[in-house]
């Protein structure tokens, strides 16, 4: 599905080198997780992926189902089937959430050549997929993250998920000011949405979230690079020894 | 204190380029003050305070600047509405085209006929508030208007009409130089609805005179548009009486230059006057707010909301004043002018101005400028939002708190469709 091959990336602004070659493949049905301690260069990953202004690739290639992501604007790396969980989802006043959200998927199905959703069954698809993330009325209709609290807001983002249907799901630091009952529903939201076709990327900084998404691979990423893989007993490791092991045993 | 000579030559060579309207009697006495008024101020000039953003040359010239005919295919906007139509060609009432000049509570009349009586309502009102209006800024286009105007309409009203008043203005001719004056009178506890639109002629000077009596209501919206040439001066002019309230929303798409000056004195207490402005501009666009709310009474509200989407060389000025009088106390005065500017070659010129002399009262002002937030913009675009369709978006989330103004929800839609159909024009 996701496959990274030897990914350099620096800031534009500065010339500062943030992956300095980052191999990753998350094949379809898996959920891959990165783990890491701050500043080692996974939310950049997200954002690279993405299509985020002000990182300049220098090297490598980055793929999704063999389309090469890097060369597409951030709309077609949608159309495509990318989707980026926001760390901070971004409040968007005077644009309303239903708007945005209507907007998006038929945005995405006429670049895929698909008929668009008429409003009667774009009403039943958010009511049906709000349902289940305890998505208030209400919070369809305010504008755009204005005013949500944080759970609202990664809800909202696992809202967006579920109803543009992405192949391949990016979360960045989704757990970050969750409660454990917001974790568990936003964790829900994504294990429902858990099927052959789609993959996962999970970054966090901590093992918690993977007790509720559970992850087939746990990378550890630092200084740019994944630096050790394993199954979901090294995020174990981690929460207990923390990464100064890890990274001695691979330095 | 005579004028200069420059500016007298250049005032007397406008004033000669005009036919003096027909109509004695108490009219003739008005446009004679009104003409004095006109002399003793002249033509503004670029070195005058409130004409240092704007230039005057094209209102000031004697003949008008030619602009060509937009040919419109989009759907007339306020047309699906259930409205008295009067219709202006030019600057020239067309009876044919119009609706009947009546309705329950309303007295419509055309200005000609009503300059024709030897008394009539209109007397009171007629370059009355225009001449208020001219202190302390002076504002020698109304003055030259009130003097030279040889149509438009006088309404009274006098019940609660549901039905919108639409005065439409039909550009027809590529050199017209239109004036329209409307006097408009609301009696105690009525109100009306009034729709402008339309590009009126290639040159446009309107002055319209509202007096809102006690506890009554006027709503304006006005959608000015849309020809790329047009250039046009209006004058609002409105009188508020106890717990009156005062509802004015422009939406103003292309034309070379406009300039819309407001002039509101709250004169009873417990008014409310809101005045709203949403501008979009394209390239060769110079658009003017002048706004000047007048606080002389208790316990007034006063809402100033004025917004500008301006790309591609485009020009937004905004000057705003709220001036509280002695003893005009409990006053709550609001003022916010932004602009939006797509670009670096669009410019925003803002001049807020508050001025108290009250100590209890509540007044606020801000203004800003700035362009697209790339986050949000990131965000709309990570979602398969294409640039473009985002922009348009985002522009029409920056004008809501604007058009949020109109209270009516079916004339906002269609201001929204309209601006709808003006972005997706200009889809890059």
């Amino acid at each position: 599905m996701l496959k990274i091959e030897n990914l350099e990336v620096k800031l534009e602004e500065e010339d500062k080198e943030i992956l300095k070659g980052v191999d990753l493949e998350v094949p379809a049905g898996a959920v891959h997780a990165i783990m890491g301690p701050n500043g080692s260069g996974k939310s950049t990953l997200s954002y690279v992926l993405s299509g985020r202004d002000g990182y300049e690739v220098t090297g490598g290639t980055a793929t999704l189902e063999g389309k090469d992501l890097l060369g597409m604007e951030p709309e077609e790396r949608a159309a495509a089937g990318l989707f980026l969980a926001f760390q901070y989802p971004v409040e968007i006043p005077g644009v309303g959430n239903m708007t945005f959200l209507r907007t998006a998927l038929n945005a995405q199905k006429k670049a895929r050549g698909e008929p668009e959703v008429s409003a009667g069954d774009f009403l039943k698809l958010v009511r049906e997929k709000s349902k289940a993330l305890e998505i208030e009325p209400d919070m369809l209709k305010r504008p755009v993250n204005v005013g949500f609290s944080g759970g609202e807001k990664k809800r909202n983002e696992i809202l967006q998920m579920a109803i543009l249907e992405p192949r391949m799901c990016i979360l960045d630091e989704t757990d970050s000011g969750l409660d454990v009952d917001a974790m568990r529903l936003v964790a829900e939201g994504v294990n429902a949405l858990r099927d052959a076709g789609r993959a996962f990327l999970v970054i966090t900084h901590y093992q918690r979230l993977l007790d509720h998404i559970r992850p087939d691979v746990v990378h550890i990423m630092a200084n740019g690079r994944i630096v050790k893989s394993g199954g979901p007993e090294l995020a174990l490791e981690v929460e207990q020894n923390g990464y100064a092991d890890i990274l001695a045993e691979v330095a | 204190m005579a004028l200069p000579q420059k500016r007298q030559d250049a005032t007397e060579a406008r004033i000669a380029a005009l036919d003096t309207p027909g109509g004695g009697g108490w009219i003739r006495k008005a446009r004679d003050e009104a003409l004095a008024r006109f002399r003793s101020m002249g033509l503004p000039e670029r070195r005058d305070e409130y004409w240092r953003f704007t230039r005057p040359d094209e209102l000031n010239a004697a003949a008008a600047p030619e602009a060509a005919i937009l040919e419109a295919k989009e759907t007339q906007v306020f047309g699906a509405l259930d409205r008295l139509c009067i219709v202006f060609r030019d600057g020239v009432f067309d009876e044919a085209a119009s609706d009947k000049l009546e309705g329950e509570g309303l007295e419509i009349e055309r200005l000609a006929d009503a300059a024709r009586a030897d008394i009539h309502w209109a007397k009171d009102l007629y370059g009355v508030l225009e001449a208020r209006a001219q202190v302390p800024v002076v504002r020698p286009f109304a003055a030259l208007n009130t003097a030279f105007a040889a149509d438009g309409v006088v309404i009274r009203v006098t019940g609660r009409v549901t039905k919108p008043v639409h005065l439409r203005y039909l550009h027809e001719k590529t050199d017209s130089d239109a004036m329209l004056h409307v006097v408009v009178r609301l009696e105690e506890g009525a109100e009306l609805t009034l729709l402008e639109n339309g590009p009126a002629a290639a040159r446009f000077n309107k002055c319209m005179e509202v007096d809102v009596a006690d506890r009554a209501a006027f709503h304006h919206v006005r959608a000015q548009g849309r020809d790329h040439e047009r250039r046009a001066v209006t004058h609002l002019f409105g009188r508020l009486g106890k717990e009156s309230v005062f509802k004015s929303f422009t939406l103003t798409s292309n034309g070379r230059l406009t300039r819309n000056e407001v002039f509101l004195e709250l004169t009873g207490d417990d008014a409310v006057a809101h005045v709203a402005g949403a501008a979009v501009g394209d390239g060769d666009f110079h658009h003017d707010d002048t706004v000047f709310i007048v606080h002389d009474a208790l316990n007034c509200e006063s809402r100033q909301v004025f917004k500008k989407v301006l790309r591609n060389g485009a020009v937004g000025v905004f000057q705003g004043k709220i001036l509280v009088k002695r003893g005009a106390q409990k006053t709550d005065g609001y003022q916010i002018s932004q602009a939006l500017l797509l670009d670096e070659d669009a410019q925003f010129l803002a001049k807020p101005e508050l001025e108290i002399y009250a100590d209890d009262v509540a007044c606020s002002h801000g203004s800003t400028s700035g362009a697209i937030d790339e986050d949000a913009m990131f965000y709309l675009r990570s979602r398969g939002v294409p640039e473009s369709q985002a922009t348009d978006l985002l522009v029409l989330a920056f004008l809501a708190e604007a058009i949020d103004e109109v209270e009516d929800a079916t004339i906002s839609e269609d201001i929204r469709s309209r601006l709808e159909g003006w972005l997706s024009r200009r889809r890059r």
